[in-house]
């Protein structure tokens, strides 16, 4: 049954894991993830799961892995820097097809950076980590119950397409406590793997169905002697220089996702009908940036906001809509301008004028300090 | 270049356990990782055929090197993960579905070096699965690097002038760390590898099997060896089988004593026991290593 909950985002985002079927968590501690992880760990057992604390996030990650080939929804939770430690292996995710799903609450960076401040610095190295050309997909949430559900929708993502799949959430969705509509396992929709159509001998684990470019998955212990192989691989797992071969799985790899977009992208317009100015910010910032619009409106001025809900990809079309009656769109993120290159790559071509305003603090600002960051930056409104 | 490959028509006994359609292998003339490979297949058979164990539950887990490419030759369910992380990915294996036993068969500078905190923890733990090591001194696959076993003095690639560093006793180590087995054998001793996996693999907790190799080409160069033989009379002259009364005995010197033997043997509960002692889960009646070792 449903219930609503006063949680904070990393509660909120361990229950949805819960109810989304996960089995094993496995996760190290670091802020701000730790009580997501404190709390699966309190009640995960009790519905039949395993948590795991591992002696790093390289661990981690890659044990991850081998729980997905091994039948089980399986997540664990991070920030910046145990993100970091397991680029390596979400590249492996990504080549294995791995439908991991992992919790990626950004801080205040680079490195050690501010432990506790929150921060929006990781929007590339979520999309970018790993070396060599993959595909993966990254959900933003702007508040806990957005947190919840798409934490639910990650783990349908992951195992719709085989890919692994990050909720890049922040310090302020993780210790924010707010009222949240949560469910019980089996009460949410979420994909299950497609299992093997051909008996052992025949079925090849890693040969895409033509329609989706999603292979079918046999779990170990099955009896389908299934090779998960990182090297570059051809259908039947094993291993090729192949110049053929290594064009269609790194295409595939990417394409998947981009064939497969009306499962995946999602982005919320907010006052764009007949907004000349468009700004455009994601995460726990853009609910400082929508309070802002309001103010704006207050004022008269015809400004609006897009949001972006699926970071990587992004709705493309959805921001080209979002911004058709507007000759200026302004970037508002806690960065330099990750988001920002995106947006100019897309609308660039446009002819509008794109505009950058960083925000760089460790703390989110409200809508009259990020009306500050504005000035600062230049940036008249 | 094409290489004309003439068709097998021999049979081996371990055929049916091995993707025969990827042979030839890569490994060198004179290389041990395949004696130590057989061994343990052959022991898979013999379980087997005693109903001791179904080969569908085992997940043959390969890191990176030469090691690391058996799993592309083993027709069992497996991985080959990255550089150093086939414990970490067995961990996942077994905790997602208990009734599967990881094998992790992967090299020295793989599970010691680059993976050396995940062996660290793992037999800490008296995590559930099957550790083989085969130590072949070096850096193989990359062209005889340095690696944490390599001996004082020895030349490499990268101690062109002489190993300065001490090298490490794995089997010892993983001995002190309270792991349930632990045995070290040569490639001298196909057997003995055989008959250590045969008790080793029906078994709860960690297990740990190092078995010590030539590497003719990529290391025996290096160190001054003509050829293989060269290189495998002289390991066995210090390659020692004795029963240490204590962990001290142990010795890894290539200018004395590498002990060979059975350290370890004993059945503590694993980890999977040991978190079903907190948690009543349903799989907790079913683990394999319980039924396993009854037999």
């Amino acid at each position: 049954m449903a219930r609503r909950e006063f949680l904070t985002g990393n509660e909120a985002m361990a229950e949805a894991a819960i109810a989304a079927g996960l089995r094993v968590f496995i996760g190290y501690p670091i802020t701000p993830a730790s009580d997501l992880f404190e709390y699966l760990a309190e009640k995960l057992p009790s519905y039949g799961g395993v948590v795991f604390q591992a002696e790093d996030e390289i661990a981690a990650i890659n044990a991850l892995v081998g729980a997905t080939y091994a039948g089980a929804k399986a997540m664990t939770a991070t920030s910046g820097p145990g993100f970091s430690l397991m680029a390596e292996s979400l590249g492996l995710a990504a080549m294995l097809e791995a439908p991991i799903v992992i919790v990626y609450n950004m801080r205040t960076g680079p490195s050690t950076g501010i432990a506790t401040g929150t921060g929006q610095g990781d929007v590339m190295q979520s999309r970018w980590a790993s070396h060599g050309h993959y595909g993966v997909v990254v959900y933003s949430p702007w508040s806990v119950q957005e947190a919840y559900n798409l934490v639910v929708k990650a783990f349908d993502t992951a195992w719709r397409l085989r890919v692994p799949t990050i909720v890049l959430s922040d310090a302020v969705i993780a210790h924010t406590r707010e009222l949240a509509v949560v469910y019980e396992p089996g009460e949410v929709k979420v994909a299950d793997r497609k299992p093997p159509r051909e008996p052992p001998g025949e079925f090849k684990p890693f040969k895409p169905d033509p329609d989706d470019l999603v292979p079918p998955m046999a779990f170990y212990g099955e009896g389908y002697a299934v090779l998960a192989e990182s090297l570059v691989h051809d259908e039947r797992g094993y291993y090729t220089t192949d110049p053929e071969n290594y064009e269609r799985l790194v295409k595939r790899l990417e394409e998947k996702i981009t064939r497969n977009k009306h499962h995946v992208v999602s982005s919320e317009a907010r006052y764009t009908e007949d907004a000349e100015t468009v700004i455009v910010a994601f995460g726990t910032l853009a609910r400082s940036a929508l309070a802002l619009v309001k103010d704006l409106r207050k004022q008269g001025k015809k400004v609006g906001l897009w949001r972006p809900v699926s970071i990587w990809p992004l709705d493309e079309e959805g921001l080209s809509k979002a911004v058709e009656h507007a000759d200026r769109v302004i970037v508002a993120e806690m960065n330099l301008g990750q988001l920002y290159r995106e947006v100019a790559r897309i609308l660039g071509p446009t002819g509008r004028k794109i505009e950058l305003v960083p925000v760089l603090t460790p703390e989110l600002p409200g809508p009259d300090e990020l009306l500050g960051y504005f000035r600062k930056a230049g940036v008249e409104i | 270049m094409t290489v004309q490959v003439p068709k097998l028509e021999y049979r081996h006994r371990v055929d049916d356990l091995l993707r025969t359609e990827r042979l030839p292998h890569v490994w060198c003339p004179g290389c041990g990782i395949g004696i130590t490979l057989q061994a343990f297949l052959r022991a898979v058979k013999a379980l087997e055929a005693k109903g001791v164990i179904d080969r569908k539950q085992l997940v043959f887990v390969t890191g990176i090197g030469c090691t690391g490419r058996a799993s592309g030759y083993v027709r069992l369910d497996g991985a080959h993960t990255p550089h150093g992380r086939p414990i970490a990915y067995a961990y996942g294996v077994k905790l997602a579905n208990p009734k599967l036993v990881p094998v992790v068969f992967s090299g020295d500078g793989d599970l010691a070096g680059i993976g050396g905190n995940h062996l660290l923890h793992a037999a800490r733990r008296n995590f559930d699965m099957l550790v083989i090591m085969v130590n072949n001194f070096n850096y193989a696959l990359t062209g005889g690097q340095l690696a944490p076993t390599t001996p004082h003095g020895a030349y490499s690639t990268t101690t062109p002038k002489g190993n300065p560093e001490r090298p490490m006793d794995v089997a010892r180590l993983v001995a002190a760390l309270g792991a349930n087995y632990v045995a070290r054998w040569s490639i001298h001793y196909p057997v003995h590898i055989e008959e250590s996996v045969k008790r080793a693999l029906p078994r709860r907790g960690f297990r740990f099997i190092e078995v010590v190799s030539i590497c003719p080409e990529i290391f025996g160069r290096h160190i001054g060896f003509r050829s293989p033989v060269d290189f495998y009379e002289r390991l066995r002259k210090v390659a020692k089988v004795r029963k240490p009364k204590a962990l001290e005995e142990i010795k890894y010197d290539w200018e004395d004593e590498i002990t060979l033997g059975v350290f370890v043997d004993k059945d503590e509960p694993g980890y999977m026991e040991s978190i079903c002692q907190v948690y009543n889960y349903d799989w907790c009646k079913e683990l394999p290593e319980r039924r396993w070792s009854k037999q």
